[in-house]
């Protein structure tokens, strides 16, 4: 055990004999290492903000699409096209399925809103106070819609954080009016600011109107489907499975659309959203473990520099490894000798890639808006890595080395 | 003399090379017997098999026949690892080109041989201090070879080569690249050397130097063809170098 420990000295004199030597056979090691540790931290930070946004939905959170239909015929993609789903859709859903906390009912549409001298275009969601429950979203400054907003076609608006600051800066929106097309609205309500999704959209670039609202004055009544929808929050209760949920909704509004047995398409889709967002995070995880593993090849490449240098290093000290072995090393001595210089060389070149690494991350961090998470394992994984390419590497040399024989060795110029 | 006083036997000691197709019988046969305190002298032509004798007595190589007894037991037979902790314990080397290690300081270098026995490292800075006193060289610890003279160099190779205390020095062409002045000085050292009881063997092509020793063995095709005390022994000049 001593003799390791001073093998271990004389393999750290013998690389600080030549400096730059040493680092440059480190540097692949070190570029190897440190894109490693780069692209692991980059998807653990995009897992991180994934994560975070699905703890914000609650997890427990479906949602329905409707498909479109013809006005009442086969399939067909032509003007005059209707939603398939309605508010007596998701009323039966609420009442149908105990599991179901709150549906709301989703109508979309995009418009100009104006207040004062200040315009803003948004995204306009018509809804009921369910969506403030559904989406977890609740609103912090003012009040939601009354029963009788959320009832009749009232004009009334409850504005997303980002709206809020764009169209009144510092000052109190509630009981303002925002022109909204060619209608005046009243601020009731300003929702919590809730910050960018993981496509990194402003999530708080949105405001909400009664759905009846909505559909009188902006998206405009069908006449086949005069209370359609585009889609669904639906909040599950917590505890209940959301597959067996999922599936007790499919299988009601396949009875309510009465569609076969045997018919596989329907005209709705439902989705779990946690799955969803999962889904788009482990794309996003598959192409950073894709660049890590172009990143290790780098590390590979590194370890074949340091066993070329531990080559030239062995021939060049031929005299010194005959002399060392005269006065009483023994083969194993040497091979020690110099697997230890390879592993402290691959060593070191580990520890400045973990030390260039957390200096990168940190300043992409500073410079743009990107979030590294540099986990503990990971370090300590990537260490051990290269460590281990120090030995892969450097046992044929080192080997190499310990079969010299002392005389040839010795007369060796 | 008694079998205990024996420090080195070989017995119908042989070593043969592959050349090409051909045995080359480098050693044909050399039975010796080194005593205790001897100062041995080694000379021949080159391609006498002085070189090899001392590889196998040095335990650097491995005899095709024949037996080594070393202190009373065989290391002809040896296995890698057994010839390196005989070598390191019994035998200290000095060789022509003195095979310094040239990032190290004469401390270090001497402690080289430490390394690899088993001496506890506390001692090791005393006993390689004190060699380097032995020869003289009490103040250059530090210096690095770079920084020493061609004598001063050899000084720290013997000094190395006494550190582990060993039975045998063996001194291969020891003035081979130094002057006559230095030359002489490097003979008084292991005269000293050989003064204080320790059996020296000292390979050379060079009667002034072998002339040196109290006995003289002559090489020729493999075999000794002389075995004599030193005829006129030629002792260093002391009174002209300082104490």
């Amino acid at each position: 055990m001593l003799r390791i420990l001073i093998l271990f000295r004389v393999a750290a004199g013998a690389l600080r004999v030549n400096v730059l030597r040493s680092i440059l056979t480190m540097l692949g090691i070190i570029i190897g290492v440190g894109s490693v540790i780069i692209m692991v931290a980059m998807g653990a930070g995009a897992q991180a903000k994934v994560d975070t946004f699905i703890e914000g939905l609650g997890g427990n959170v479906l949602v329905l699409f409707g498909g479109m239909r013809g006005g009442g015929g086969p399939v067909n993609l032509g003007a005059g096209e209707v939603q398939t789903l309605s508010e007596k859709e998701i009323a039966l859903i609420e009442a149908q399925i105990p599991e179901v906390e709150s549906a709301a009912p989703v109508l979309f549409s995009q418009a100009q809103l104006i207040a004062g001298n200040l315009n803003w275009s948004a995204q306009i969601h018509g809804s009921t106070n369910n969506y403030f429950i559904a989406r977890n979203w609740p609103v912090v400054e003012g009040r939601e819609f009354s029963a009788q907003e959320e009832r009749s076609a009232e004009k009334v608006i409850i504005i997303g954080k980002t709206i809020a600051k764009e169209l009144f800066g510092a000052a109190d929106p509630i009981g303002q009016s925002i022109r909204v097309r060619d209608f005046n609205a009243i601020v009731i309500g300003v929702l919590q600011e809730k910050g960018q999704d993981a496509r990194g959209d402003d999530q708080d670039d949105i405001a909400i109107l009664p759905i009846q609202t909505v559909r009188n004055r902006l998206t405009g009544i069908s006449g086949h489907n005069p209370k359609e929808i585009r889609m669904s929050f639906i909040k599950v209760r917590d505890g209940a499975n959301l597959e067996s949920v999922q599936s007790d909704i499919t299988s009601l509004l396949r009875q309510a659309f009465r569609i076969p047995a045997n018919q596989d398409d329907e005209p709705f889709r439902i989705r779990n959203l946690t799955e969803m967002i999962e889904t788009r995070a482990e794309t996003t995880r598959v192409f950073n473990n894709l660049l890590a593993a172009v990143a290790s090849v780098s590390l590979v490449v590194g370890g074949i520099g340091i066993m070329n240098i531990m080559l030239v290093s062995v021939t060049e000290r031929t005299r010194e490894i005959g002399l060392r072995m005269a006065v009483g090393a023994r083969p194993f001595d040497i091979l020690s000798q110099f697997l230890i210089e390879a592993v402290v060389l691959c060593g070191a070149g580990g520890a400045l890639g973990i030390a260039t690494a957390f200096v990168i991350v940190y300043a992409l961090e500073r410079l743009i808006a990107f979030e590294g998470v540099i986990e503990g394992q990971v370090v300590v994984l990537s260490l051990a890595f290269s460590a281990i390419i120090g030995v892969f590497f450097g046992y044929y040399p080192a080997w190499k080395a310990s079969k010299l024989q002392p005389i040839d060795a010795l007369r060796h110029e | 003399m008694t079998a205990n006083d024996v420090l080195l036997h070989t017995q119908a000691l042989k070593k043969a090379y592959r050349m090409g197709g051909d045995t080359v019988w480098a050693l044909a046969g050399v039975d010796i017997d080194i005593v205790r305190g001897e100062f041995v002298a080694v000379m021949g032509p080159s391609g006498s098999g002085k070189s090899t004798f001392m590889n196998l007595i040095g335990c650097l190589d491995t005899p095709t026949s024949g037996s080594i007894l070393l202190d009373g037991s065989d290391i002809s037979r040896l296995k890698a690892d057994e010839l390196a902790a005989i070598r390191n314990r019994y035998i200290g080397f000095v060789f022509q080109q003195f095979n310094l290690l040239p990032r190290m300081s004469a401390l270090e270098n001497v402690k080289l041989p430490l390394l690899y026995s088993g001496v506890p490292e506390q001692e090791w800075d005393t006993r390689a201090i004190a060699c380097l006193e032995q020869v003289g060289l009490g103040k250059r610890m530090d210096h690095h070879p770079s920084q020493l003279s061609g004598g001063q160099q050899q000084r720290v190779a013997i000094a190395r080569a006494l550190v582990n205390d060993p039975s045998l020095l063996m001194a291969d062409e020891p003035t081979g690249a130094l002057d006559t002045r230095t030359s002489e000085e490097i003979m008084r050292l292991f005269e000293d050397l050989n003064n204080g009881g320790r059996t020296v063997i000292l390979v050379t092509h060079e009667s002034d130097i072998a002339a040196h020793a109290k006995r003289l063995l002559l090489f020729r095709d493999g075999k000794v063809i002389s075995d004599a005390p030193t005829a006129v022994r030629r002792l260093a000049e002391r009174e002209r170098v300082p104490a």
